[in-house]
C-alpha cells in the first residue's frame, strides 16, 4: 500500500472515512490507537464541560427560583424536590413572557427579511457594476465594519428622542437594513456568478432590476440561508439598542424582558430561569436542523480574501 | 452625470430599449442599487458620528448645549474612573486575545488531524458552537448564577472538590475577572475554532506531504506551514477580538446585573459611556468618552490591518 493518496479524498478531514489513515510516510510519535483514544477523551471532556452551563439552567427549570438566586445554580440537585410547577406557571401565569416571545419572533422575521433584501440589493450594485465612486463607497462598507455600534448608540439615542421616535420598532429595524457584513458577504457571492448569465437576461429584455430579482436572487439561496442565520441570531439576541429605544413593557423583546426580571427585588426568579431556558429553544432547534447553514453564516466574516 | 456619459456604454445596454432606458441603463442602475446604502451611511452613521464630535465639545445639560471647547477632554484626562474603565477594557481585550486565539487554534488543529473518530469530532464541534447561539443576556444570567458566591454555587462546588476554599467570585476584582473571562471563553471558543478550521482546510494537503517527505515533524509543520497559511484568518479573528474586547459592555452588565460593580471592577469604557450618557444624561462628557474609544479602536485596527497588509489588499480590489 504505497500508492499516494489523492488529495481530493482528504479535502475534508473531519468527515473523511477511517480508511484515510494509510499514510506510510508520516511518523506519529504515539501508536495510532493510543493517539486516537487520547484525542477522543480530550475532545469529549471539553465538549461535556461546555454543555454544563446549559444542563445547569435546564436543571434549574425544575427548582425553586428564589433558592437558585440565593445559592447559585448547581448540578448535584436533590432530585426528590424536582417539580414541574415552573412549567405550569410558564404556560398559565407568566405575565408578558409570551408577548415578549412573540415580539422577538416577529421582529426577527421582519429584520431578517428586510436585511436580506436590502443588503443583497446593495451588494449586487457593488459586485456587478463599475461606476464612479465605487471604491470610496466600498471602503466605507469596510470602515463601517470596524465602527463599534456602542459609540453610535449615544447620538442615535439623542436623535431618536429628538424626533419622538422612542418606543417604536421602526428605529430598531431600519438603521440595520443595510448591514455591512451582510453586504460584504453577498458581494463576494455575486462576484462568483458568471457574467454570461446576466447577459442572457439582458438579451431576453429583462431590466437591470429584473435581472437581480428574477435571475440572481433565485440562485443566491445558499448565501441567503447563511445570512438569514447570521442576522437572525444577531436580532434574536440584540439587547443594547432595543433596551435604549423600547419603553413600554408590552413592546419588550425577550432579552429586554428577561433583563427586567434580574433585579435584586424581583419576586419571579422562576420565570427568569425557565424563561431564559425557553428563549434558547427556538435557536437550538433550528441549529439542530440546519447546522450546516449556521456554521456558514456565523463564520461568514472570515471567508474574505 | 456629465462625467458618466464620457465612458462608452456597454455594448448591450439600452439597445432597443430607449423608451424604458432608465430601467435598462447599466450606467444608472448601480446608483439605484447602492442608494439605500448611501442613505443609511449618511443618516445613521455619518450624522451621528459628526454629532458625537460636536457634542464632545459641548456641555449638554437638560437639552441646553453650549460650546466649551476641549473642557470635556481635559476633564476626562484627570478622571480616575475613566482610566480605570480604560484599564479594565484593555486588560479584558489582552486576556481574551491570549485565551481565544491559541486555544481555539490548537483545538482546530486537533480536529483537523486525519486520525480519530469523525463522529466525536462532529459532536465536539456542535457542542462548542452551541454557546455562541445563546444571547449574552441568557449566558450572563447563567454565569452569574454559576459563579454565585454561595458555597453551593456550581463553580464553588467544583473548586472545593479540588480542595480549594469557596470564593466570593463577583465581589473580588480577580474573581470577577475570572468569571468574565470564563463567560467569554465559553461563548467564543467554538466560533473561533470554526474560523480556524475554515482557514486550515484551505491549506493544500500537498504542503504537508512535501514537508513530511523532507522529514519535518508535526511541530515544525505547524510553525512552517500552518501558521503562515492561516494568516488571513488570524488577521480577521484578531481584529474582531480587539474590537470586541475594547467595546465589551454587555457581558459585564449582565454578570453584575447592572452597570454598577464593587469598586467599579467590572466597569468598561462603554459601560462608562453608558453611565455618563444614559444614566446621568451628561451627553457632552459621554460623547468625549465615545470619541476617545473610537480613536483608540480605529487606531489599533488600522495599524494592525496595515501592518499585516490586509487593508492594502482590500483597497486594490
Amino acid at each position: 500500500m504505497s500508492a499516494p493518496m489523492s488529495p481530493s479524498t482528504t479535502a475534508d478531514p473531519s468527515t473523511g472515512p477511517e480508511a484515510v489513515d494509510v499514510r506510510p510516510r508520516t511518523r506519529y510519535p504515539l501508536p495510532r490507537a493510543l493517539f486516537v483514544t487520547i484525542q477522543s477523551v480530550f475532545l469529549l471532556v471539553i465538549a461535556f464541560i461546555v454543555l454544563v452551563p446549559l444542563v445547569a439552567i435546564f436543571a434549574g427549570t425544575f427548582q425553586d427560583g428564589g433558592e437558585i438566586m440565593r445559592n447559585g445554580l448547581r448540578l448535584d440537585v436533590d432530585l426528590s424536590r424536582f417539580s414541574f410547577d415552573n412549567y405550569v406557571m410558564l404556560f398559565t401565569d407568566s405575565g408578558l413572557y409570551f408577548r415578549w416571545f412573540a415580539n422577538s419572533v416577529g421582529l426577527t422575521l421582519v429584520q431578517v427579511a428586510g436585511t436580506l433584501l436590502v443588503s443583497s440589493f446593495i451588494a449586487y450594485g457593488f459586485a456587478v457594476y463599475d461606476f464612479k465612486g465605487k471604491n470610496v463607497a466600498f471602503i466605507s462598507v469596510l470602515l463601517l465594519m470596524t465602527v463599534p455600534f456602542e459609540i453610535m448608540m449615544l447620538p442615535l439615542y439623542v436623535m431618536v428622542n429628538d424626533l419622538g421616535l422612542a418606543d417604536s420598532y421602526s428605529v430598531i429595524v431600519i438603521p440595520f437594513l443595510a448591514a455591512a457584513v451582510t453586504i460584504f458577504f453577498f458581494r463576494q457571492y455575486f462576484l462568483g456568478i458568471p457574467k454570461e448569465l446576466l447577459e442572457a437576461g439582458r438579451v431576453d429584455g429583462v431590466t437591470e432590476f429584473g435581472i437581480f430579482f428574477r435571475v440572481v436572487l433565485p440562485i443566491a439561496r445558499p448565501a441567503m440561508a447563511a445570512m438569514a442565520i447570521l442576522n437572525g441570531m444577531v436580532t434574536w439576541n440584540n439587547f443594547l439598542w432595543p433596551l435604549l429605544v423600547l419603553r413600554s413593557a408590552e413592546k419588550f423583546t425577550l432579552p429586554i424582558g428577561l433583563n427586567t426580571l434580574l433585579t435584586p427585588y424581583g419576586n419571579n426568579y422562576e420565570l427568569l430561569i425557565i424563561g431564559s431556558f425557553f428563549s434558547l429553544l427556538p435557536v437550538l432547534v433550528l441549529f439542530l436542523c440546519f447546522q450546516r447553514f449556521f456554521v456558514a453564516g456565523m463564520t461568514a466574516g472570515a471567508l474574505k480574501g | 452625470m456629465a462625467q458618466l456619459k464620457e465612458r462608452p456604454a456597454p455594448p448591450r445596454a439600452a439597445l432597443g430599449h430607449r423608451l424604458k432606458g432608465l430601467l435598462y441603463s447599466q450606467r444608472l442602475a448601480p446608483y439605484f442599487f447602492i442608494a439605500p446604502f448611501v442613505i443609511t451611511l449618511l443618516a445613521f452613521w455619518a450624522v451621528p458620528l459628526v454629532r458625537t464630535f460636536v457634542m464632545s465639545t459641548q456641555s449638554v445639560m437638560f437639552g441646553e448645549a453650549s460650546f466649551i471647547g476641549t473642557d470635556n477632554y481635559e476633564r476626562l484626562w484627570r478622571d480616575r474612573i475613566f482610566w480605570q474603565a480604560m484599564f479594565n477594557s484593555a486588560r479584558y481585550m489582552v486576556l481574551t486575545l491570549l485565551i481565544l486565539i491559541p486555544g481555539p487554534l490548537l483545538l482546530a488543529t486537533v480536529i483537523s488531524s486525519r486520525l480519530g473518530s469523525a463522529r466525536i469530532k462532529g459532536f465536539f464541534k456542535a457542542s462548542l458552537f452551541v454557546p455562541a447561539l445563546t444571547s449574552v443576556v441568557v449566558a450572563g444570567i447563567i454565569f452569574r448564577l454559576m459563579f454565585s458566591e454561595s458555597s453551593t454555587g456550581l463553580v464553588n462546588e467544583v473548586i472545593t472538590w479540588f480542595g480549594a476554599d469557596p470564593v466570593r467570585w463577583l465581589r473580588t476584582d480577580l474573581g470577577g475577572l475570572v468569571a468574565l473571562l470564563a463567560l467569554a471563553t465559553w461563548r467564543y471558543t467554538g466560533v473561533n475554532i470554526l474560523y480556524f478550521l475554515s482557514g486550515l482546510q484551505s491549506i493544500p494537503d500537498e504542503y504537508y506531504e512535501a514537508a513530511s517527505i523532507d522529514g519535518a515533524g508535526k511541530v515544525r509543520q505547524f510553525f512552517s506551514i500552518t501558521l503562515p497559511n492561516i494568516k488571513p484568518t488570524m488577521v480577521y479573528v484578531t481584529t474582531i477580538s480587539i474590537y470586541g474586547g475594547l467595546a465589551m459592555f454587555l457581558e459585564s452588565f449582565m454578570l453584575y446585573a447592572g452597570n454598577a460593580s464593587p469598586n467599579n471592577q467590572g466597569l468598561t469604557v462603554v459601560g462608562y459611556l453608558y453611565r455618563r450618557g444614559i444614566e446621568e444624561n451628561d451627553l457632552g462628557y459621554a460623547s468625549a468618552v465615545g470619541v476617545v474609544l473610537l480613536v483608540v479602536i480605529m487606531t489599533i485596527n488600522l495599524t494592525y490591518l496595515t501592518l499585516t497588509g490586509t487593508f492594502k489588499k482590500e483597497e486594490s480590489r
